[in-house]
């Protein structure tokens, strides 16, 4: 109740805030409702009606077999999300559930995350995601495996670098002085504590799993025409360009770059929401 | 009688980088039921690693190297995490310097009440709630209800030390250790929180050790005073005694370096130069370099431990 009193304080004290969660919702929205709401059907070509520039009929225009742009960069929104977000959901998870552990447990723990993470910041991390996807095979579930891998070491740093300034707290010790185990601790007193940094982090990494599924389309791994996908119609379109049909490739590149944009925005808000000590 | 807490010959290292520190050698005191019990000595001297030895919470690059800590019938210091995470708030419980950083800063206190009171005492969930608001109240926090679901940084420093101390005898401790509980608060909120700790500990019979620099605080509060000086217990003293016949040339060196009304500045007579560096070998008395009466024979071990009274011991050859 407290909670949700203080989100729309939050909410309503700054409007790039508000304008950020707005244009959140309208892409769940989106996501969740595009396919009914399209005017076209995304997949239906119309020979009759290729690359049309924007009009009344047709908002974004049409691509080179007469598909509805509007109609595909609406659907698309779906899959884009649902990429980024089991992704990032994914490295979130494993990312702090293993730099808790090191950072609280230290030692080998400690040493085995730490190694694991600099293995794979040692990559170049599109050419590791590329790398990932071409040798596990050309599908959307291997896209989010090596979105998440790539994003891993950030959950993992930043978890282990929080916990480590933690574990000393004196709250930390007070709470092993009540008869906490050293799960119960760590899962109820330090991890919470490092919630509002990672919030950020998860919110900007949104954004970054959104190109990166998007980038890995547009160099043609993962979703494969003709599912209407951000990453694939910018692709698509950018062979238009030079001829002059601009639209094709972008009105789903914008798409892209608001979400992105969103999301960092958010990012910020969600600390400001989570962090009890902003509440002032 | 038996009494409710025996620490014999505990010795604590840390192994540093800069070699081992010997930390506390021998110390040995003993607590009985409903006793407030004082542990005085200047910054350094191994009070606080004395209370987190007792606890079990030292530090991991800490080792106890000797010594028992007899807890009613189970030593302390050899008993398994799992017997001591039994002990730890139920029956042994712990007030901390600075109750700012000793509470969770983002779990409403109340909150953090019945999570102690969750874990210990075989309390059924409908009456968690308004046991942590009798526990607020008790400790004479105004408004419990507000306070109950107050962020710690939303409450003074007072208001702090206050729910610390409601956590610490949310299960009705067998013993209290009191970590310096009033640094950091101005005078009237030190003596309010040290009469609060008091008033609860006579209601239930809980014992208290205060552990403090501040020797004319303790000397008020306690029954007993035990100095310590550099990881040695220099003298223990009931406290009337202590401050009538101190024995220990450190004791009365601290009786006549601490402020007293009608005292000019020029009246208080410092104790010269620091506790010393704990590190490498050691002679047997820690005071020996910084004390007046220092004879020849001071140098020869063993430091002698002469009791002089009923329940007065002092450790020194020479003793005044």
């Amino acid at each position: 109740m407290r909670g949700l009193q203080h989100a729309r304080y939050v909410l309503t004290e700054n409007p790039v805030t508000l304008g950020a969660f707005v244009l959140l919702l309208a892409f769940v929205l989106l996501a969740a409702l595009g396919p009914s709401l399209a005017p076209y059907d995304p997949l239906a070509t119309n020979a009759a009606r290729t690359l049309q520039a924007p009009s009344r009929a047709h908002w974004f225009g049409t691509d080179q077999v007469g598909r509805d742009l509007l109609s595909r960069v609406m659907v698309a929104t779906r899959l884009d999300f649902a990429i980024s977000l089991a992704a990032v959901a994914l490295s979130f998870a494993l990312g702090s559930l293993a730099g808790t552990c090191a950072g609280f447990f230290g030692g080998w723990t400690e040493r085995l995350v730490s190694r694991v993470v600099d293995t794979i910041m040692a990559f170049p991390l599109f050419v590791l995601a590329m790398a990932i996807v071409a040798a596990l095979g050309n599908t959307i579930a291997n896209v989010v495996y090596a979105t998440a891998i790539i994003n891993f070491p950030f959950y993992a740093r930043m978890a282990r670098a929080e916990t480590n300034v933690r574990r000393e707290a004196g709250y930390v010790e007070a709470a092993r002085l009540a008869g906490n185990g050293p799960a119960r601790v760590l899962a109820f007193h330090i991890f919470p504590n490092c919630l509002p940094p990672m919030m950020v982090q998860l919110s900007l990494n949104m954004g970054w799993a959104i190109l990166n599924a998007a980038g890995l389309s547009f160099i043609g791994l993962g979703v494969r025409p003709p599912i209407p996908e951000w990453g694939i119609m910018v692709a698509d379109g950018a062979a238009f360009m030079v001829s002059g049909e601009w639209w094709v490739a972008l009105f789903p590149g914008l798409a892209l770059m608001l979400a992105v944009f969103c999301f960092n925005l958010v990012g910020d808000a969600l600390r400001d929401i989570i962090d009890p000590r902003r509440r002032t | 009688m038996i009494p409710l807490l025996e620490v014999d010959d505990l010795s604590v290292e840390f192994r540093t980088r800069d070699g081992i520190v010997r930390a506390l050698d021998g110390v040995s005191l003993t607590v009985n039921r409903g006793e407030t019990v004082g542990v005085v000595g200047e910054s350094g001297s191994g009070k606080s690693v004395t209370a987190l030895a007792i606890l079990g919470i030292l530090h991991p690059a800490a080792r106890v190297t000797s010594g028992r800590a007899v807890f009613g019938g189970l030593d302390l210091l050899t008993a398994g995490e799992h017997t001591l995470r039994e002990y730890r708030g139920r029956e042994l419980s712990m007030i901390f310097q600075n109750p700012r950083t000793a509470l969770n800063p983002i779990r409403p206190v109340g909150r953090q009440i019945e999570d102690v009171l969750r874990r210990h005492a075989n309390l059924g969930g409908a009456q968690v709630r308004p046991r942590a608001l009798e526990l607020l109240a008790q400790v004479q926090i105004a408004d419990p209800a507000r306070a109950y679901h107050s962020y710690p940084f939303e409450l003074s420093g007072g208001m702090c030390q206050r729910v610390m101390i409601a956590l610490a005898v949310a299960c009705s401790p067998a013993l209290l250790i009191a970590d310096e509980p009033t640094t950091g608060l101005d005078v009237t909120t030190q003596a309010a929180i040290l009469e609060l700790v008091e008033a609860l500990a006579r209601r239930s019979r809980m014992a208290m050790i205060l552990i403090t620099h501040d020797l004319a605080l303790a000397g008020e509060r306690c029954d007993r005073i035990v100095v310590m000086h550099a990881g040695h217990v220099v003298e223990t003293a009931p406290t009337a005694e202590l401050f009538a016949a101190p024995r220990h040339p450190y004791t009365a060196r601290l009786i006549a370096s601490t402020p007293r009304p009608g005292a000019a500045l020029a009246d208080l007579r410092p104790i010269p130069g620091s506790v010393p560096d704990l590190r490498g070998t050691l002679p047997p008395c820690r005071y020996h370099q910084r004390c007046e009466r220092a004879i020849a024979a001071c140098d020869e071990p063993p430091l002698p431990r002469l009791t002089v009274g009923p329940a007065h011991t002092v450790a020194c050859r020479v003793p005044l």
